[in-house]
């Protein structure tokens, strides 16, 4: 659990102004007050002071409320945590065994069909034996992309996961 | 050995920056972090390279090409099974296991099944494998280095592990990843810019290949007169009536000898064979002596469909259950980092992967000698001689020593970091000195080891290897990322199980070698059978010891599954090595990329 997260948000008290004792560039956001007129002689009368206004710096429904409060369920293991990354979990699993079926089987046929068609693999694409294009260039484009499909997947589940939370 | 000077200005190009770039980098070491995982600093791309540096050893700068010769279309399968690892590793654990924040292998399997016994069973086992791995670098090395200067072969085993060392101890992790780096792209260059001049040369048709075309199905042939050293005892097949002057090791003169078809010949070390021209080459039993079964892959029937799966497999697991690969991936910032890095290793390997074979296959046209002698290891370092007369031959062929000493540099430094982590967190406090007295211990039992062995002792096949790791490791690693139901008895089971098949294996394979090669083929390609075995034996335990279950297996299994942004990441060992996040704010020098 993270310390300074429970400190602001304890017994749902707002925390102090961010901005105290700091450079604080961003102006406030304030009535816009009408220009001055320059041909305008006489000051005009003193008029009464804007009215206060109130000025709120930051949004108390900010979004680490419930992220904490989804945390804390995550890391308490209620049944609700749990199931949700177990869910999670299945997911990726699932994922990573498809891809990996995919890869086991292109590749695993190879052998199987080199062995009972000797023919097919003897077969010559611009002069070079259809099996060493199979064997030696293929395979490896095949890798890289059944792994950037992975990484996309996995890094998309983790980002709904997160999003979930976080809404 | 004749002094090439372009090879020994190679290693001295290759030993300086590797140590001036180790030196540099380990000026910010100076924290357990540091030295263990790098602060956890190092980005997906770096990380990558690294990764790549590290895991393209002398078995794959030298060996593939080599097998290729050797083995043609089924020696292929190789770098397929090499690269495809790290996708399994990808897919499986390479997230997960970065957010366990375990410094070392058997550090994550404590965190995860809770047992001591358990995490010092696996220390021994990473030490064995680790030093296994090892000694046939500082082997190589010597040898390597023995052919270009007139030195005997531990003086280069002795300059290796001096430098290594000299780096691992100045900075651990820290000092090696950019070394590791630099080495990969080092060793991409060493071996492309010679495939593609050579490639130049034989498409050209300015030298065309001595021994006939790949196409024609007849075994290669000696063009020429040719005499072969034989510098170790072979054992080679004759296909057909091979007229052969033979002189015996300390004969002055030699007779000649007719080798009928068929027959198996012993060659003793120190003979040599003059083959008249035109005479087809005898290979060293197990190579593939006709061209046409060298294209084809699967012409050796049913077994070698089988030996061929079981390659494939161990090689896929292997790669998952190397500690040396694996302790790289915990210096990732988070578990996003390391799922990259996977990727971009596949992208570095795929390139590398193109030349070796390139070139294996045109040194079965250039040089059909080295099937002879059984050395087809240095037909990478050949090749450029064989191929170019005079002055450029030499500087290609001192380009690919180049390659070949990083590659020795790199993996070994890997190696010593990764043992030397082990062993300062499990029989030591872990702390920096212990770190320091750690890597000087392993380097010098890897260095007693390597030169009381002779070579020949340890002629552990790659396949051999990778399905070691593959019996041990690779389940604990899935089934623990994956299923809660594991349990610390389980684990310790497949591993007896899986080690002990392999290991069983692997003294089958060597008695039979001494008596006549008759093991099965699974013996001899142990994975389709002891991977399996080793899988099945952890569940069922595992089942069997329902009880054994680490009560906190909710919490850990958050931990390793939780997107990173909720920041559910701790390092373990907080407490005794400090935060690393607050290191990380107050340290200097981070590393990019």
């Amino acid at each position: 659990m993270n310390g300074e997260d429970v400190h602001h948000r304890a017994g749902g008290v707002r925390e102090p102004d961010p901005t105290l004792g700091k450079n604080f560039h961003v102006p406030a956001p304030v009535e816009s007050v009408p220009p001055a007129r320059e041909p305008e002689p006489p000051p005009p009368p003193p008029v009464k002071p804007p009215k206060r206004q109130r000025v709120v710096l930051a949004d108390p429904r900010s979004r680490s409320t419930p992220t904490l409060r989804a945390r804390v369920e995550l890391e308490e293991q209620t049944s609700w945590g749990e199931a949700l990354i177990k869910d999670l979990v299945k997911r990726q699993m699932r994922t990573a065994l498809l891809l990996g079926l995919l890869v086991l089987v292109a590749f695993g046929s190879l052998p199987l069909i080199f062995y009972l068609s000797p023919g097919f693999a003897a077969r010559r694409v611009i002069g070079v034996p259809l099996a060493w294009l199979f064997l030696g260039i293929l395979p490896f484009p095949l890798l890289l992309l059944v792994g950037l499909t992975y990484n996309r997947l996995a890094e998309g589940h983790e980002r709904d996961f997160v999003d979930m939370i976080e809404s | 050995m004749q002094l090439n000077p372009w090879a020994l200005t190679a290693v001295v190009l290759v030993a300086v920056p590797t140590f001036y770039l180790g030196h540099r980098s380990s000026r910010f070491a100076s924290s357990t972090h540091d030295f263990l995982v790098a602060r956890r600093t190092v980005r997906a791309r770096r990380n990558a390279a690294a990764v790549s540096g590290e895991y393209l050893s002398a078995a794959s700068f030298l060996g593939v090409a080599g097998i290729v010769l050797k083995e043609g279309a089924n020696g292929l399968w190789y770098p397929i099974g090499f690269t495809a690892g790290y996708l399994a590793l990808m897919l499986f654990v390479a997230a997960p296991l970065r957010r366990s924040g375990a410094y070392t292998l058997p550090d994550f399997l404590e965190a995860r099944l809770g047992s001591v016994v358990l995490r010092r069973f696996a220390t021994a086992f990473v030490v064995f494998i680790g030093v296994l791995y090892l000694v046939p670098q500082l082997q190589g090395a010597g040898l390597a280095v023995s052919t270009v200067l007139p030195w005997p072969t531990w003086v280069g085993a002795l300059v290796v592990t001096v430098l290594v060392a000299l780096n691992v101890i100045g900075g651990g992790m820290r000092a090696i990843t950019v070394v590791q780096a630099f080495q990969y792209w080092l060793k991409l260059f060493a071996i492309a810019i010679p495939a593609f001049v050579l490639s130049a040369v034989f498409l050209s048709g300015a030298k065309p290949g001595p021994a006939g075309p790949l196409g024609s199905p007849a075994p290669p042939t000696f063009a020429t007169e040719t005499t072969v050293d034989i510098q170790t005892d072979v054992v080679l097949e004759v296909s057909t009536l091979t007229p052969v002057h033979v002189q015996e090791p300390g004969a002055a003169t030699s007779h000649l000898v007719a080798w009928v078809s068929g027959a198996t010949e012993h060659v003793a070390k120190g003979t040599k064979l003059t083959f008249p021209e035109g005479t087809t080459t005898p290979v060293v039993s197990g190579a593939t002596a006709a061209n046409a079964d060298w294209l084809r892959p699967g012409a050796g029937g049913l077994t070698d469909l089988l030996q061929t799966y079981s390659l494939i497999l161990a090689l896929c697991f292997g790669t998952m259950g190397l500690p040396h690969v694996l302790v790289r991936f915990y210096t990732n910032p988070d578990g996003k980092a390391a799922r990259r890095t996977t990727v971009h290793v596949l992208l570095l390997l795929g390139l590398f992967y193109l030349f070796p074979m390139l070139l294996g296959a045109m040194s079965r046209m250039y040089e059909p000698q080295l099937l002879v002698t059984g050395r087809t290891d240095a037909a990478v370092l050949m090749l450029p001689s064989a191929m170019l007369s005079g002055l450029g031959g030499q500087i290609l062929g001192g380009v690919t020593m180049a390659g070949a000493f990083a590659a020795f540099l790199s993996t070994s430094s890997g190696l010593l970091v990764s043992l030397a982590g082990v062993v300062s967190t499990d029989l030591f406090k872990g702390r920096v000195s212990h770190f320091r007295t750690a890597a000087g211990m392993v380097a010098v039992l890897g260095l007693a080891v390597a030169l009381v062995l002779r070579p020949t002792d340890l002629s552990i096949s790659v396949g051999m290897s990778f399905a070691l790791a593959a019996s041990t490791f690779s389940p604990l690693l899935v089934l623990g990322v994956w299923w809660r139901g594991l349990t610390w008895p389980g684990a310790l089971a497949g591993m007896i199980i899986g080690g002990g098949l392999v290991l069983t294996a692997l003294a089958v394979t060597t008695v039979s070698g001494y008596t006549g090669g008759w093991a099965p083929w699974f013996a001899v390609q142990p994975g389709l059978i002891t991977v399996p075995a080793a899988f099945v034996g952890t569940i069922l335990v595992s089942l069997a010891t329902r009880s054994g279950r680490p009560g906190d297996v909710n919490s850990v299994m958050l931990r390793l599954h939780a997107p990173d942004p909720l920041g559910f990441m701790r390092d373990r060992a907080v407490d005794r090595f400090g935060q690393a996040d607050e290191r990380v704010r107050s340290g200097r020098g981070r590393h990019r990329k």
